[in-house]
């Protein structure tokens, strides 16, 4: 099963290239929003993934917390991206 | 490896799979409203696929609590944040590609 998991997280990791280039790429800013996202609902999934292949369970909060931090994130920097300020 | 492990296998691969296919999607879409089909697509569906395939492999109770829980956070959390983009781009000004003029790329 070790195995499975190892092939999985070296897929995990290709696709995560992947979206950091669309992030460099991307013309909009909000493309390099999504991509950003998307990259970290993916490290949420990683990070679970690694918690499994390392036989460490408690990688799942961090996956959990990782989870909470990518969407507080987002949704601050669309803040900042249409106000251009935080403060109100 | 018994059939639950084959089982968690073939659920890892499909979304190993789908998300393979989103982050290859995202960087093919000509515009930006078309790249939030693929990028939803691995926010909800291969993780779906992933944790579940997780699932069948927890050992105790509390891993599969939590593995639930990271789950039905992540339903919940990216579709409205992946709206909340999409709802800035288009309060920005920038109209979905409709057709033949290819899509200007406007500079970020």
């Amino acid at each position: 099963m070790i195995h499975v998991y190892g092939a999985a997280l070296l897929a995990l990791l290709v696709s995560m290239f992947l979206f950091l280039g669309r992030a460099a790429l991307g013309p909009t800013v909000y493309d390099r929003l999504l991509a950003t996202n998307a990259f970290g609902t993916k490290t949420v999934i990683f990070v679970a993934l690694l918690g499994f292949f390392a036989g460490r369970p408690e990688f799942l909060d961090m996956a959990l917390v990782y989870a909470l931090i990518n969407f507080v994130t987002t949704v601050a920097v669309l803040k900042l991206v249409q106000e251009a300020r935080l403060d109100r | 490896m018994s059939v639950l492990d084959w089982i968690s296998a073939v659920l890892l691969a499909l979304g190993v799979f789908v998300a393979l296919t989103s982050a290859v999607g995202v960087l093919r879409m000509p515009d930006f409203f078309t790249r939030i089909h693929p990028a939803g697509k691995n926010d909800s569906l291969a993780q779906l696929l992933v944790l579940g395939a997780l699932l069948l492999q927890a050992t105790s109770w509390q891993v599969a609590v939590k593995l639930l829980m990271i789950s039905a956070f992540l339903l919940v959390t990216t579709p409205s944040s992946t709206y909340a983009i999409a709802r800035a781009a288009l309060v920005d000004g920038r109209q979905p590609w409709t057709g033949d003029p290819p899509p200007e790329e406007a500079s970020p």
